[in-house]
């Protein structure tokens, strides 16, 4: 038992710098297929999400308010050509 | 109508405001981040966008079938809606694609479904407004055709291999997500109700100056 207690610390001991010595080396950065972190990623390059909030934001409320006020002008528009016609018909 | 919609107008207004202080305090998404925060006002959109198509399927249906003029009005409101809130859909998809996927737009069967469902009440409407004497009924099967659409474009998520996240993405919500997401879903759709009950109201007020065009006319 001492002995294979013995064997695997040595295996340990040995072990670490032999896969340390088998890592690859570290890769350039701009690697395909490797992650970057954001931060190194150059200015032009970066994709903030901010804009991109913003902007659906600001869209969906500019749809909803330009519906609703055309939705109110064309009726305030039909109301006023309903009371010109209200007071057409009677005198016809 | 007139005496509730005022209040229901200004709890609309309110939660609409309140909606993106609620929206902030919700929990980031992992992977997203920041951007994931569309979903609020997409998802919503998108599903008042079905209601409508299913409200202006079903009344076109009965307005084939039993000549009802109401359910044609009715039709002729939510055929709108469809346009305006898939437009929203439509245009917060790609600004949420074009960080999360790195793409504004792709042909998956998800947004392309979509995009069908909006060109086909977009006809709708044009059919409605240029096809002359007599469209309504046309308008109506097509009306028919983009409600059969509607579980196509849910559905599509799950049978084909897409970027767009799937149903269950709603189910699976953190507690602090699914309740900024259900209040979202209740500012929408209360402003919804709102907009389909004036849309209805203007095509009453145009049925009614029709009828007083013909009586001007005799």
């Amino acid at each position: 038992m001492k002995r294979l207690l013995l064997a695997l610390a040595l295996a340990a001991l040995v072990s670490g710098p032999v896969l340390q010595a088998w890592q690859p080396a570290p890769p350039q950065p701009g690697t395909p297929g490797d992650y970057v972190p954001i931060a190194s990623l150059p200015q032009a390059e970066r994709l903030p999400a901010a804009p991109f909030l913003i902007a659906a934001y600001a869209l969906v409320w500019a749809v909803l308010v330009a519906y609703t006020w055309s939705l109110w002008r064309r009726i305030t528009k039909l109301e006023r050509e309903m009371k010109d016609l209200g007071r057409r018909l009677p005198k016809a | 109508m007139t005496r509730v919609f005022a209040p229901l107008a200004c709890l609309a207004m309110a939660l609409f405001a309140a909606a993106p202080a609620v929206v902030a305090n919700a929990p980031a998404e992992a992977t997203m981040g920041l951007v994931q925060r569309i979903f609020y006002y997409h998802v919503p959109s998108a599903m008042l966008m079905f209601v409508s198509a299913v409200v202006c399927g079903t009344a076109s249906a009965a307005y084939l079938f039993r000549r009802s003029a109401a359910a044609d009005r009715l039709a002729s409101a939510a055929g709108e809606l469809v346009v305006v809130f898939g437009l929203i859909v439509l245009a917060t998809g790609p600004l949420w694609a074009r960080k999360a996927w790195g793409v504004w737009w792709d042909w998956d069967a998800r947004l392309t479904s979509s995009l069908l469902l909006w060109l086909m009440f977009a006809a709708y409407l044009l059919v409605r407004r240029y096809g002359g004497p007599g469209s309504e009924k046309l308008a109506g099967a097509m009306a028919l055709f983009g409600m059969a659409n509607v579980p196509f474009v849910y559905v599509s998520v799950n049978y084909w291999r897409t970027l767009h996240p799937k149903t269950s993405v709603i189910m699976t919500l953190e507690p602090g997500m699914r309740s900024a997401f259900w209040f979202c879903v209740s500012a929408f759709a209360l402003l919804y109700a709102l907009l389909l009950a004036l849309r209805l109201r203007l095509e009453e007020r145009r049925a009614e100056a029709e009828a007083l065009f013909l009586a001007l006319d005799e």
